[in-house]
This record gives C-alpha cells, structure tokens and sequence, in this order.
C-alpha cells in the first residue's frame, strides 16, 4: 500500500512529497523493517534494491511475516532533478537531521520521516557514495553502536563492515539520529553515484531476505549463503589522497588486493602530455574505495586501501 | 600592509587558487578577520574589503598600535564565487563545516586546515558569516554558547544585538565554533544581506569592526561608542512559519518595530493574485529576520521577531 510520508505545499501548483510502500503487515507483536534511499539525490544505487526487493516479495507474498516499508527518495526534487542536496536550498539533507517540527520546511520535513521511522524493529539507510567514487558493498556503523549493529550488518552479503569513530557532525545524520533513539539503524554504501550497479543491487537485495528471514519475516526464497563481510577492526583503513591537481588514469578496480609500491594510478596533465605521478600503493591490501572520477585537486580522495593486521 | 598568500593549490585547468593574507601591524597575533568562505558572500567580501581598505590608511597614518598583529582574509572561496556557486566548486563541499581542517584530507579540508592554522592563536577572532535562506538580519554579533564564549566584549562591536547561540551538531565544524575551543575569542557578524550588497548594512558592520579594535586599544580610529546592545538567546525570538506556500510579498523591512497585529507580509495565489494569507506580528517586537525571496514553500521561516 502507498502512503504519503510527508506532503508539504511547494511555492508554484505543486507537493513536496515522500511515500513509501508498506508491505505486509506488522499485526500484533511483529516486526517492521524499513528501506530508506535516495536522501542524497545523486546516489541511485537504492532505486534497483527497492525495486528488485518489492518484486520478490510480491512474487510471494505470503512468505512475508512482518512489515516491510519502502521508502525510495528521501529526497525527492534533489533525485528528480540530479541534485545531491536539497534543491533551492543548496542543503545536504543528511547532515539536518532530527530536524524540528517547528523549523523551517527541510528541518520539518527531516523530523517527520525522523517520526515515521521511529520505532522500526531495523532501518537500513542505503547511500552510492558520491559522483566520484566506486565503493564495494559495506556497512558503515558508529562504534557508538556497533556491538548491536554488526551482527544483522553481517547478514548482508556485503564485503566489508567499516566500523568507525563517532564525529560530532555525524550525530546530524539520519542513521545517527535513529540510533540515538533506540531505531536500529546501519548505512549502506556499494557503487557509485548517478548509476545502478545491477550485481551490488541483487547481493543486498540478498542479504536483506537472509536478514528477514533470520528475523523471523521471511520464509520465502533466499540464497544458502551469504558472505562474510570483512570487520574493520581486524585492521586499518589507509588513504590516498591525490597530492597534486590534474587527471588521473586509474590502473586498479575497487574490491581488488594491491601489493606495496604497485600503481593505482597516473597523475597526468593533458596539456603536454606528461605524467606528473605515478600513485602507487603504500601498503599492502584490499582497495575498496577507487576513484572514478578523473579530475583531481589537490587532496582529493583517489583510493581506500584496508590492510590486514599481521 | 604586508600580503601573503596563505594556502595555495594549483587546479587541472584553471588559474592557480590562491588565498592571500592580509597582516597589518606588528607583534603580538591580536585579531583574524575572515571575510567570505562560501562562494555567494558577496556582502561579506565587500565588508572584508572595506575593512582592508580602512586598515592600509590607518597604517600609513602610523594609527596602529605597537605590538598588535591584525590579519584579514577577504576571500576563501574565489573559485566558486567566480563561477556563482556556493560551495566548493569541485564537490559541492561547504569550507566552514571542515574545521579545524586537515592537511592530509580532501581539498576543503585542507583549505580549512591551511586557514585554521594561521588564524588560530590569535586573541580575538571574527567571522563575517551568512545563513543558509534567503534573507536579510539585522546586523548583529552571534556567539556561539561552547563554554569559552564572552559575551562581555560583544559590545565593543556596538552594534544593537548579540545573539548567544545554542551550537547544533553540525556546528562543530565551523570557524567560529572551532576558535573558541582553540581559546580564541570568537564572533560572527552577519551584515544583513548576502548575494547582493548593502551598502548601508555593510558599513555598519565594518565600522563596527574598527569600533571594535578602537575599544581594544589596537587601533587609533574616531568613531562614536554605537549602541549598547540587546544581550538575548534563542528563548527571545519568536518565529513565524508560513502555513501556504505562495508568491511572497515583504511588506516591512528588518530592524523595523512592530506591535502585534502589525501585516509583515502577504502570500499570493501565484496564479490568480487572491490573497492567500496575510502574515501579522503576533507580538510586539523589532524584526530580527526576514526571508526576502519572492517565492515562498509552506513550513517556510519568514520572520524571526525579537521578542520586548
């Protein structure tokens, strides 16, 4: 069933509006799970796991045993109209959150999906990155949060588990101000901005029925096995920043092991058609974030390399 | 007068980005100035300007103080003011959410880092900052309450308000915020206006500022005390939020009293002109903020009144 989740009165003959599809049914004492994407307008990536999620259930919907609400777009004139923020506002919406009821429209509109979440038995929040960067499929969690957290994250299917410091400007989130409230909330970040990587969609889409089903939700088809993510803790996150401007040519693809001094890219200008550096590795590891994108300015994120206490 | 680039980057295809320095004086790191750092602050680039321009005269006429540093940074982000954005022109990030900064992060990190660095340290610090709606204040300093804050020397600026305010998460990473743990005294002036200029507002706020270093003995500068300012907190301002959405028409200006029952606005069908709804002050007051676009959403900020 579709249901508006906030409707707000834009300046010229049109709705501010954010649905979801709820399906299923919570009954009694079941559970709910919650779907949320598309709160950076750029990142497209939960568009095909709402999709291909809604399908299966549909397929056989009597295997679902609990509520399952889909909300694809969080932000919806920042993905009608290519924007990562909240058009007209020049705001990323996930840094506004819990938002205010008595603020103005984007602060009100964050506290009511903040209040239309609340109290889901799971939310999972699931973002692409940016325009820039290709990320493997994995689970950022606050460490504020992570001993409740990671446990349901590894039923994912993802690659990788990130579980990071608390920062002050992330209690501004909408994962953090979930959590805060007692919402069980995990991030999702796989692929890229502005496309759909069909493969990283089916692998959550995956891990989210094997999820269901170890909540007790689901009891229709899902994968034997999921795989094991790789937990953060076991090592440390290495990043290469681009250390000066220009154009890079990247030699590596993310989700791919690297050894020390191999390159990751070239740093090159197109002028006059030098290379101004070879980028390469300082460690040995597993490169799970690359950069796409090929202009650079100084200090510009090129690759994630996580590398494996010995 | 002496100039100094204090962060410079070279851009794959662009002119070099370069962020100068303005230091005046000599001696002790007394007061940082830092204009514009996003790229639609063209009133807080005019006001830093202004402020530039007094302070060379004030210098050549040997009115500065001995053993007082002054800086100003008028701009930080050209690069995006150039090409009428606002953020940072590459990724759309904002410079004041990355402080204090870090030399070995992405580029507006270490833009932040490069001007965290040189500004910190100094006695006193002031932000000509601006707000994320379009809208005008009235001129005013804000402070932010970290537990570090003095509000005591605010009214030096004597400009007529001081707003004390409640740091939000997303604060954390701003100049000012990130002064006052570094035990810088901190303020931010908001000059009225941003993408355009106001002459009128902008020179109250950079009189205020050499009212300021006149009061602390930095500079020699004649100038009338000002106003002795209204110290308040959120508590004292009265919000008031469009219940439609409309075409919008200002019908007051900010700073101006009211009394309740006072029409502050209207809202407009915007295709049959009817009258949608007529905004009136529900409290006597002095209008603090005023949104000012044409075009209004429904659950809009349209007027901040300061409560009597």
């Amino acid at each position: 069933m579709i249901k508006t989740v906030v409707s707000e009165d834009l300046a010229v003959d049109e709705q501010f509006l954010i649905c979801k599809n709820v399906v299923g049914s919570k009954g009694k004492d079941g559970k709910r799970v919650c779907i949320v994407t598309g709160i950076h307008g750029d990142e497209l990536e939960g568009q095909y796991v709402c999709y291909e999620l809604l399908r299966r259930i549909n397929l056989d919907p009597n295997s679902l045993k609990g509520q399952v609400e889909v909300y694809p777009a969080i932000n919806p004139l920042g993905v009608d109209s290519v924007t990562r923020g909240i058009p007209a506002f020049d705001l990323d919406l996930n840094r506004i959150f819990p938002g205010s009821p008595n603020g103005h429209m984007v602060e009100n509109v964050a506290h009511q999906v903040i209040e239309d979440l609340r109290g889901a038995d799971l939310v999972i929040d699931i973002h692409s990155s940016n325009i820039y960067l290709y990320e493997v499929p994995q689970a950022r969690i606050s460490n504020l949060y992570a001993d409740k957290l990671f446990p349901m994250a590894e039923m994912l299917n993802l690659d990788f588990i990130w579980i990071h410091e608390a920062a002050t400007v992330l209690e501004a989130t909408i994962a953090h101000s979930l959590n805060s409230i007692g919402t069980p909330t995990i991030v999702v970040e796989m692929g890229i901005g502005m496309k759909i990587t069909r493969e990283y969609g089916d692998r959550l889409v995956d891990g989210i029925l094997n999820l269901l089903s170890e909540m007790g939700m689901w009891n229709g088809a899902k994968v034997d096995e999921v795989n094991k993510p790789i937990d953060s803790r076991c090592g440390e996150v290495n990043f290469i920043n681009a250390s000066r401007s220009g154009v890079i040519i990247s030699a590596v693809k993310h989700g791919t092991r690297i050894k020390k001094g191999e390159t990751i890219c070239l740093l090159v200008n197109t002028l006059d058609g030098s290379v101004q550096e070879e980028v390469k590795s300082p460690v040995d590891g597993w490169v799970f974030t690359v950069r796409s994108y090929p202009i650079v300015y100084e200090g510009s994120l090129i690759a994630r390399i996580f590398t494996e206490k010995d | 007068m002496k100039l100094t680039n204090i962060f410079t980057m070279k851009s794959p295809f662009r002119d070099d980005f370069a962020i100068p320095g303005y230091y005046f004086g000599n001696g002790e790191k007394t007061i940082a100035i830092v204009g514009s750092m996003r790229g639609d602050e063209i009133q807080q680039l005019f006001v830093a300007s202004q402020v530039v321009k007094n302070l060379a005269r004030l210098e050549e006429a040997g009115m500065i103080s001995k053993d007082h540093g002054i800086l100003v940074i008028p701009s930080a982000n050209h690069y995006s003011m150039n090409i009428k954005k606002r953020f940072w022109a590459m990724d759309n990030t904002d410079i004041n959410r990355m402080f204090p900064g870090y030399d070995q992060g992405e580029t507006t990190q270490r833009v932040a880092s490069a001007i965290f660095e040189t500004v910190r340290g100094y006695e006193y610090g002031i932000h000509l900052a601006s707000y994320y709606l379009s809208g005008n204040f009235v001129p005013h300093v804000r402070i932010m309450n970290t537990g570090y804050q003095d509000a005591e020397d605010a009214q030096y600026f004597g400009l007529p308000y001081v707003y004390m305010y409640q740091p939000k998460p997303f604060d954390t990473g701003i100049l000012n915020y990130n002064w006052q743990i570094f035990e810088t005294k901190a303020f931010s002036l908001y000059s009225g206006s941003t993408e355009s200029i106001d002459k009128e507002m902008a020179k109250m706020t950079w009189l205020s500022i050499l009212r300021f270093m006149n009061s602390k003995g930095i500079i020699k500068y004649p100038c009338h005390g000002g106003f002795h300012p209204y110290v308040f907190d959120q508590s004292s301002l009265h919000t008031i939020v469009s219940k439609q959405a409309g075409l919008f028409y200002v019908l007051c200006k900010v700073g101006q009293q009211v009394k309740a029952g006072d029409i502050l606005a209207k809202i407009l069908d915007p295709y049959t002109g009817e009258t949608r709804a007529v905004i009136d002050s529900p409290i006597d007051g002095t209008i603090f903020f005023s949104y000012v676009h044409p075009l209004i959403h429904q659950h809009s900020r349209m007027f901040q009144i300061l409560k009597f």
